[in-house]
């Protein structure tokens, strides 16, 4: 390869990816998830993990096959994030520290409830309503509780992967809510550009599924309460859709300079050609009607990989199953990409694995270059009522064959959170 | 330094602590003969003080219909980030915050505490606590207290109330998360990768849910106020939590240059590390940092230092500020300000920009263990250690 070859239309530094680890609920590790996904498995199930008497929604994507020290968000999250990241740098071939920076993606944490719990019974009697933390108070000054203290630390996660993989320098532990995934993989690529680094660490994972988690996204009328069968609520661009399926997961990337990972003899899985995001003033929860930000968030992802809506072979679409966001990334799509789009395979993996909320942006790419390396295009399962107001080729139930050399991955979150990756097949 | 186009300057604060809100309360406060006079709120959560909010009229940044859609928490970076951009000259500026980059330090919001002590206590009384759990929040908790909790919803709520919407990222993670934020945007405006981006962070710490994480370690001082390097370990653990709001707009130079903003200061160099803090480690890691500050003149240079004012993590730091930056004198923020937390290190760096702005010679705001400025401040150093992790510097100077 010349020089040239290593660096984009822009003349920066060509990203590649060298490592890929995955967990959804269809399993742990890259090759299982894929035989899954591929096909049309769903790992929607009825939740086990505590009672779901009196709650609308009882069904979830989440993952009780890691095993954890203690049922806990914090735990849960980074031994997920553990297993991927050991997955991939296995692929990748790198063993010792890793001395690149860390960006994780992570949920928001809070107590659990079993620690309030456990604090209420340790601590006196209640004087007067509404005094639980001055109780709480109270009995820590009795008696500290550090284990307490580190489980509610954002920073915790982002710690002890960094101590386990040897990163450099302070990791940055992020969220932008459902695209998080994609804004780990975005500060990955731009710390490669900078210069700073010749290889980064991106993860995005999340454990979180609780019932105060599940109870918050019902009562904003968020997920999906079809619960019989389970394995049929995600219904992505489906006419019946009707809400989100909650899931847990957790995806790793690594990413190198082409340059770097070519002169160590790496294989290159794909390249990280392009990203773009753009913040949304709408709404706390809703996205612009017009999909203007959506639109150029695209777009500019497009802009910066360099590439035409022409050249995009693939879309690994946000496709949440609710009946706003499915009809606002279409018509976002539309807008970008116009009539061609019919002819443009557009799949949501979130038909088989629900949401993975925090982990999405990041599992979603991992499946978008595992398309290309592999040639097969994951199906939109449960896709049997098309919405007719959603014309596209959603890769309806069945995998398809195809060969795809660059593929749009979008995401899409609260807080006029969006953001979207561009990746292509390596360059050979 | 000479100048260079892809400097990193800062054209805006946006500052609300204890002393005041805006600007001119607090260049007032780094330019006094003596250390500011602090508001202290000792009653309200004894034992523990905390420095409380200012008087301050969230309409002049935030109209009442978004104002019911926040908690204190999330209006308080919101009007930090307001003032941010009125300082600027870029607020109702369409084109300039609708191209803006924005990085958020946030921690999550505050929990309804009666709901939360209406559970528990019911639990104390059942031993079928998670189908308890189940009948009250579904019927108890308030839909929209989640997005009011929600990590990346301070950034949300800038993009809806401020129309700040080049892009939105929150970074998360205790007082690491301040450090990143500036870290990222300074490394991506030089790089050429952003050509204005808002950065910043706010920290309520008249909230007892929020208590409770630092008294879990038993870190709060107790009882009376004092100066922060003049806490004893017997009134409790050294902190006080202030509430805060701080938030700079960095610009490259040519950026702001080309529309002629006034320049605070520049960013010379920032960097965070983590790592154990174990047998001198820290002290290797700091010492690390402040390497490019070992340079600086002595007689124009001022240190902020963000310690939590934990005993050993202070008498650490200050050590090491001792042994690598002799003879400049320390100023010890959050004494006045109140530690806050995730904006704890953005709170440094507008201080500093302010000191350098105008040309302070910063009081001493603990006199009996804080050296006078012999000269104005042209340079500065901003030092913020975590209160379990994560440790940062920057370096300021004065711009003209």
């Amino acid at each position: 390869m010349t020089a040239s070859s290593f660096r984009d239309h822009l003349g920066r530094p060509l990203v590649a990816v060298t490592g890929m680890g995955v967990v959804t609920s269809l399993g742990q590790g890259l090759a299982d998830n894929w035989a899954a996904l591929t096909s049309g498995k769903s790992g929607i199930r009825k939740i086990s993990r505590f009672p779901t008497d009196g709650l609308s929604t009882r069904i979830s994507g989440m993952i009780d096959f890691i095993d954890i020290p203690a049922p806990n968000a914090v735990e849960r999250s980074y031994a997920f994030a553990r297993e991927t990241t050991t997955e991939a740098l296995a692929q990748a071939g790198l063993s010792g520290d890793f001395n690149g920076p860390l960006f994780l993606a992570a949920p928001p944490i809070e107590p659990e409830w079993n620690a309030r719990f456990e604090l209420a019974d340790r601590a006196g009697p209640s004087e007067k309503p509404g005094d639980a933390y001055d109780r709480f108070l109270a009995a820590m000054r009795e008696r500290p509780d550090p284990t307490f203290h580190e489980a509610i630390l954002f920073g915790a996660i982002s710690e002890r992967l960094a101590d386990r993989f040897g990163t450099r320098g302070l990791p940055v532990t992020l969220s932008t809510a459902c695209a998080s995934g994609a804004t780990a993989i975005q500060l990955g690529i731009e710390a490669i550009r900078q210069g700073r680094t010749d290889r980064a660490l991106t993860v995005a994972t999340d454990g979180s599924v609780s019932a105060e988690a599940l109870i918050r996204f019902s009562l904003l009328s968020a997920l999906s309460t079809q619960n019989e069968p389970p394995e049929k609520a995600s219904k992505p661009f489906s006419k019946d859709r009707d809400g989100f399926v909650i899931a847990e997961g957790a995806a790793t990337l690594v990413l190198e300079s082409l340059e770097s990972a070519v002169a160590r003899g790496a294989k290159v899985l794909g390249i990280m050609k392009g990203c773009g995001e753009k913040a949304d003033h709408f709404h706390r929860t809703r996205s612009s009607p017009d999909g203007g930000p959506a639109i150029a968030t695209i777009r500019a992802a497009l802009e910066d990989a360099g590439l035409t809506p022409e050249e995009i072979g693939y879309i690994n679409a946000h496709g949440t199953s609710t009946p706003e966001n499915d009809k606002m990334e279409y018509n976002s799509m539309f807008a970008v990409f116009g009539e061609k789009l019919a002819g443009i395979p557009v799949s949501s993996n979130k038909s088989m694995i629900g949401h993975t909320l925090t982990a999405a942006g990041a599992v979603e790419a991992v499946f978008s270059l595992q398309t290309m390396l592999t040639g097969t295009l994951p199906p939109t399962i449960n896709y049997n009522n098309p919405d007719p107001a959603i014309v596209l080729d959603v890769v309806p139930n069945v995998k398809r064959e195809a060969r795809v050399s660059a593929v749009l991955s979008n995401s899409f979150g609260f807080g006029g959170q969006n953001a979207s990756l561009v990746m292509a097949a390596e360059p050979a | 330094m000479s100048k260079s186009a892809s400097d990193v300057v800062i054209t805006g604060v946006g500052i609300v602590t204890c002393l005041g809100v805006g600007v001119e309360a607090h260049v007032a406060a780094l330019s006094g003969p003596d250390a500011p006079a602090v508001r202290v709120e000792t009653e309200k959560f004894a034992p523990y003080p905390v420095h409380p909010l200012p008087e301050i009229d969230w309409s002049q940044q935030i109209s009442k219909k978004d104002q019911r859609q926040m908690e204190n928490w999330q209006r308080l970076g919101v009007f930090a980030a307001g003032l941010a951009l009125d300082d600027s000259g870029f607020k109702d500026n369409a084109e300039a915050v609708g191209s803006m980059d924005m990085i958020v330090a946030a921690g999550g919001g505050e929990r309804d505490i009666n709901v939360d002590s209406l559970i528990v206590d019911e639990g104390l009384k059942r031993n079928d606590r998670e189908n308890l759990l189940n009948e009250k929040l579904t019927t108890e908790l308030r839909p929209t207290l989640f997005l009011a909790q929600l990590s990346n919803l301070m950034a949300g709520n800038i993009s809806i109330v401020h129309k700040v919407t080049g892009s939105s990222r929150t970074f998360m993670g205790e007082e690491g998360a301040g450090i990143s934020a500036v870290e990222t945007a300074f490394a991506r405006i030089k790089a050429g990768q952003s050509t204005h981006t808002l950065v910043g962070g706010a920290f309520s710490a008249e909230r007892i849910d929020i208590l409770l994480l630092i008294e879990a370690i038993q870190g709060h001082s107790r009882g009376e106020w004092q100066p922060l390097w003049s806490r004893k370990p017997e009134e409790g653990g050294g902190m006080i939590l202030g509430s805060v709001g701080a938030f700079l707009m960095l610009e490259s130079r040519a950026h702001a240059e080309a529309r002629g903003a006034k320049i605070y200061a520049v960013i010379d160099d920032i960097e965070g590390d983590r790592g154990s803090r174990e047998d001198g480690k820290l002290e290797t890691r700091l010492s690390r940092l402040l390497d490019k500050a070992k340079a600086l003149p002595a007689d124009d240079t001022v240190v902020f230092s963000g310690t939590t004012g934990f005993h050993d993590l202070a008498a650490r730091e200050k050590a090491v500020l001792g042994d690598a930056l002799p003879g400049r004198p320390v100023r010890a923020y959050g004494g006045v300000s109140g530690h806050g937390v995730e904006a704890q290190f953005p709170l440094g760096l507008a201080f500093a920009a302010l000191a350098l702005g105008a040309k302070a010679m910063v009081p001493a705001f603990d006199a009996a263990h804080e050296a006078a400025m012999t000269g104005p401040a042209r340079h500065a150093v901003v030092t913020t250690v975590g209160h379990a992790r994560g440790e940062g510097v920057a370096l300021l100077s004065a711009d003209a």
